[in-house]
């Protein structure tokens, strides 16, 4: 049973809070990155190639440690207690990774078991979540020649049969066939509607425009804006233009800064 | 627009051979170096050891007798029986792996020059490896008996040739009569039996013979050398042609060159189908798992041992390697179930050899549960300590081999529960020492990546084989008793040692 005051906490937090995070490979990729998602939000971080999206999300789910900062996910520091905090999340990589020699099914229980989801419960959710993503006839096949749209709603219900309260993906649509790629647009609302907070990239500007309550632009390992469509076309001067107009303005004037 | 011809895809085969070898190099200056001294080390072990197995066959070349020639025979048919068997499996491989091969069949260019070109590239590494491993044989032959033996080297050529050619063929006619869902298992199973074939062969022979494991036991006999045709008969051509007769070599090299020639050429044509064949074999679906992960409340360490096991199950290339252990361990068995009624001690034989194959499959096993993990983020984004996953995976190592040495090991302490206790001491020890070492040199591979794991790091698997061979000699002399055991054990404890120095850095995130 989980302590009222912890069960507070957890509500009235942030759902991510990065504070000064820095992380260098050959070259900086991430420069003192400030950035907060709300608990219940559905928030999208846009950047060019190499901005540092992935590397952030990646520190994130705990598969980079920073070189310097703060990573807070419910209230939870994710570098002092990694454990707390990786049992609140979900990572959904861009190159679906999993066993191919497993049934989907499979992978379900191996996933939930590494959660600590309960035998009968995670065997509910796993066949409801099979079902909705339009597993069903494959969820005894091993998952060997599935196409990467197959691929990718094994990981997407992977990453939603433990119930995490922080869902990150990383470009989760590339490769889709149009109806999978609604499929899982529809699962990523449901499960805000249901209380998730969804964080995602996506080169697809559309898909952000139209689900994102909030939107951030990282350029060049930092955060340039961040705010609602509207707040970012005022920004720029684009007001009623695009999120493609706004974005692409954004990024260019910090080319130009450089430059400069 | 000008087709490519055999010489482009030469040139291309050429320099990707060329940029691994130069990336391999470059990423491990100081391995080079080791495996340098390393390889300079077996080699000069290998004349050593084959100084004193030719010895009595160095005179065979200018005082020709039908025991000499049965002996030099049935070790030539054990080493080419090998060769085929890695021949087998490499050709399966380039049936079944896609690669560049899509590339190429979706170019205009014709596809049987490339196939053409890979099925030449294994036997030449098939004429490579015989050439190194049974060179110095030869070299100490010709050092004791005389330079009729320099033609030694011609044969292990043609052996090399000839079992490139007949793995060729075997395995395109396997492909025709099982298709290509059953193939590839099939192959492996056969290579294995073919590989161990004549050694296990002789080995029962000499149990029911002899009361012992001894292969040359059946080789040396009396029934066999009366059995053997005469001096002049064609079935001891390779060994005439090995002592120097030129005709004799002559017409073995025709024939091994003129059978790979033309298998290449024929098999060339149709490979292309059958590459295609094979692709649309592995993309199908449907296959149902027999092992399986339950949903389970055991938690996270449960859940993860059940998942490497599962996954062990299903590792195609990992069938030859263990049915390969299995295999070399019917002899002993063998010689257990036969000791029974006899009440004779057979431990000091049985034990090294099993404590041998508990090291060689542990590398396997270690080498697939901690370096080959295909979904890395999955498990390091689970709420669990690090730590704990190591351990469920070398958990499910440990089962994985005890599982098939179990029945070898009860039978054992049936017989002797001394020998029984050993036994299951010293495969811990080899299991524990093998898993110690890939943990050392553990990376992030696809489990797909598990036929190569050798050439990733040569010198664990040199290690690797050390160390079992150290481990299967301590437990052949505890099992007598001898306190010499502490030798060979504190051995591959200087190995585990000696091979941490040159472990790479573990990688910081």
């Amino acid at each position: 049973m989980q302590d009222p005051l912890e069960s507070l906490r957890l509500v009235t937090e942030p759902a991510l809070r990065l504070s000064g995070l820095v992380k260098s490979f050959d070259r900086p990729a991430v420069k003192g990155l400030d950035l907060t998602v709300r608990a219940g939000e559905f928030y999208a971080l846009l950047g060019p190639n190499g901005a540092g999206k992935t590397t952030t999300l990646r520190m994130v789910a705990g598969l980079l440690r920073p070189d310097a900062g703060a990573i807070s996910i419910f209230g939870i520091d994710a570098l002092r207690d990694p454990v707390a905090a990786k049992a609140q999340v979900a990572w959904v990589a861009d190159e679906p990774m999993i066993y191919d020699k497993l049934t989907p099914l499979e992978y379900l229980a191996f996933v939930a078991g590494l959660w600590g989801v309960d035998a009968k419960l995670a065997e509910r959710r796993a066949q409801e979540l099979v079902d909705l993503l339009g597993l069903g006839p494959h969820g005894q096949e091993r998952c060997e020649g599935f196409s990467k749209g197959m691929r990718q709603k094994v990981a997407l219900a992977g990453a939603l049969v433990h119930q995490p309260r922080l869902i990150i993906l990383d470009e989760p649509l590339t490769g889709l066939d149009a109806g999978s790629a609604r499929l899982v647009k529809d699962v990523l609302i449901e499960r805000v509607r249901a209380g998730a907070t969804v964080i995602l990239t996506t080169h697809i500007l559309e898909v952000a425009e139209r689900m994102a309550e909030r939107i951030g632009i990282i350029v060049r390992g930092r955060l340039v804006a961040e705010g609602t469509l509207a707040e970012l076309a005022r920004e720029t001067g684009r007001e009623g233009r695009t999120l493609e107009d706004v974005f692409l303005d954004l990024v260019a004037a910090q080319d130009t800064e450089i430059a400069a | 627009m000008t087709p490519a011809t055999l010489s482009f895809f030469v040139r291309h085969e050429g320099r990707l051979v060329w940029r691994e070898w130069l990336w391999w190099i470059k990423g491990r200056p100081r391995g080079v170096v080791v495996g340098v001294v390393v390889a300079s080390l077996v080699f000069a072990l290998l004349h050593l050891v084959a100084g004193i197995i030719v010895k009595p066959l160095a005179g065979l070349a200018d005082r020709p007798d039908v025991q000499g020639y049965v002996l030099l025979t049935g070790i030539g048919a054990m080493a080419w029986m090998l060769l085929l068997s890695q021949a087998m499996e490499s050709v399966t491989r380039v049936l079944y792996s896609r690669g560049d091969v899509d590339l190429v069949l979706s170019s205009p260019a014709p596809a049987r020059f490339v196939f053409a070109l890979r099925l030449a590239i294994i036997a030449g590494a098939g004429t490579g490896l015989s050439v190194l491993m049974l060179a110095p044989f030869v070299t100490m032959l010709v050092l004791a008996g005389g330079s009729g033996w320099i033609a030694g080297y011609a044969v292990l050529v043609a052996m090399g040739a000839s079992s490139g050619a007949v793995a060729i063929a075997s395995t395109l006619i396997l492909f025709r009569i099982l298709g290509p869902r059953r193939t590839r298992l099939v192959a492996q199973i056969v290579a294995a039996i073919v590989g161990g074939a004549i050694v296990i062969g002789l080995q029962v022979a000499a149990i029911v013979g002899f009361q012992g494991l001894d292969r040359f036991s059946v080789l040396t006999a009396e029934a066999t050398l009366q059995a053997a045709p005469a001096l002049d008969s064609l079935v001891w051509l390779p060994v005439r042609a090995a002592t120097g007769d030129g005709l004799a070599l002559a017409v073995v090299l025709t024939i091994a060159f003129g059978l790979l020639g033309s298998t290449i050429v024929v098999a060339s044509r149709g490979f292309a189908d059958h590459v295609v064949a094979a692709a649309g074999a592995v993309r199908r679906t449907g296959h149902k798992s027999w092992v399986s992960v339950p949903f389970s409340s055991g938690g996270a360490r449960a859940v993860l041992r059940a998942k490497e096991l599962a996954l062990l199950a299903h590792v195609p290339w990992l069938m030859s390697q263990c049915l390969m252990q299995i295999l070399y361990l019917l002899p002993p068995a063998l010689l257990l179930w036969r000791s029974f009624g006899e009440g004779a001690d057979p431990a000091p034989l049985i034990v090294p050899v099993v404590v041998m194959a508990a090291g060689q499959l542990a590398g396997g096993f270690a080498w697939l549960a901690i370096s080959g993990e295909d979904a890395p983020d999955l498990v390091a984004t689970a709420p669990v300590r690090p730590g704990l996953v190591l351990w469920a995976k070398i958990e499910a190592v440990f089962i994985a081999v005890g599982l098939p040495l179990a029945p070898l090991v009860v039978g054992l302490s049936a017989l002797s529960l001394q020998a029984g206790v050993v036994a299951a001491l010293f495969i811990l020890f080899a299991a524990a020492g093998s898993t110690a070492i890939q943990l050392m040199f553990r990376s992030t591979a696809k489990r797909s990546a598990f036929r190569r794991r050798q050439t990733a790091s040569r010198l664990s698997t040199i290690a690797e084989a050390f160390s079992s061979i150290a481990w299967a000699a301590a437990a052949g002399l505890a099992a007598v008793g001898s306190f010499l055991a502490i030798g060979p054990a504190l051995f591959a404890l200087v190995i585990l040692g000696v091979i941490k120095l040159f472990a790479p850095a573990p990688v910081s995130r």
